[in-house]
């Protein structure tokens, strides 16, 4: 499955971009972010404490434990600081 | 109808209250809340407020609805910046009106609540020693509980 992943504030930072395209078989976030870590060490780390890690999935907010199934678009941010 | 605007630009929120409350006729009360960059260290030169477009508006949008399902309200106005913003320059207001105040009053606390923790903006402030992002305050998600 394709998808698109965003990355946000110091998740963009520390992975050094803002948007990339993956062709993954997870099936849940987790699975993703698993995935992900598992790439290179810029991930692992931007990785390293998921309670400071928040995700949506098509632009609504989940958790980790939600299904990608049939997602286009998972974006990771911290927690909103706006207001 | 309700407006919410993520943008750029500089705003006056004098203005844009004066623009919102002359559009009300049959509203008894109106609320409105600016916020303001503050320089709290005496060191800061700026905020960049980074956000995700498309979701921000979505978001925006749900809470300004949840308002107006919870509330007995007439309208409501939401400005939001993003981008580099100067200290003491407006970040983003929100403004309310209703037939009565109480309900004026809670929509706006409410909308400010859920803005602050719940629309994808994060704030980096930027001073003379470098950036940083702001953390996420305990207090802002706890605050949510309240409603």
């Amino acid at each position: 499955m394709k998808l698109d992943v965003l990355y946000f504030a110091w998740l963009r930072e520390r992975i050094g971009l803002g948007r990339e395209q993956i062709e993954t078989d997870a099936a849940t976030v987790a699975e993703l972010v698993a995935e992900l870590r598992a790439r290179e060490d810029r991930y692992d780390l931007a990785f390293s404490d998921m309670a400071s890690v928040r995700v949506a999935i098509d632009q609504d907010l989940t958790d980790l434990s939600a299904s990608i199934e049939g997602a286009r678009e998972i974006a990771f941010f911290p927690p909103m600081t706006g207001g | 109808m309700p407006e919410a605007r993520v943008q750029a630009e500089v705003f006056d929120p004098g203005a844009e209250l004066n623009r919102f409350s002359e559009a009300q006729s049959d509203m008894g009360a109106i609320v409105s809340f600016s916020g303001i960059v503050r320089d709290v260290t005496g060191g800061l030169d700026r905020l960049e407020i980074e956000h995700y477009p498309g979701m921000t508006e979505r978001a925006i949008s749900a809470i300004v609805d949840e308002a107006v399902t919870r509330w007995l309200l007439g309208d409501a106005l939401v400005i939001h910046r993003f981008g580099p913003i100067a200290v003491g320059a407006p970040i983003m207001m929100v403004a309310t009106a209703a037939p009565h105040r109480v309900d004026a009053f809670a929509a706006a606390d409410f909308l400010m609540d859920y803005l602050k923790s719940r629309a994808p903006f994060w704030k980096k402030e930027v001073t003379r020693e470098g950036a940083a992002w702001v953390a996420a305050k305990d207090a802002d998600e706890d605050a949510l509980k309240r409603w």
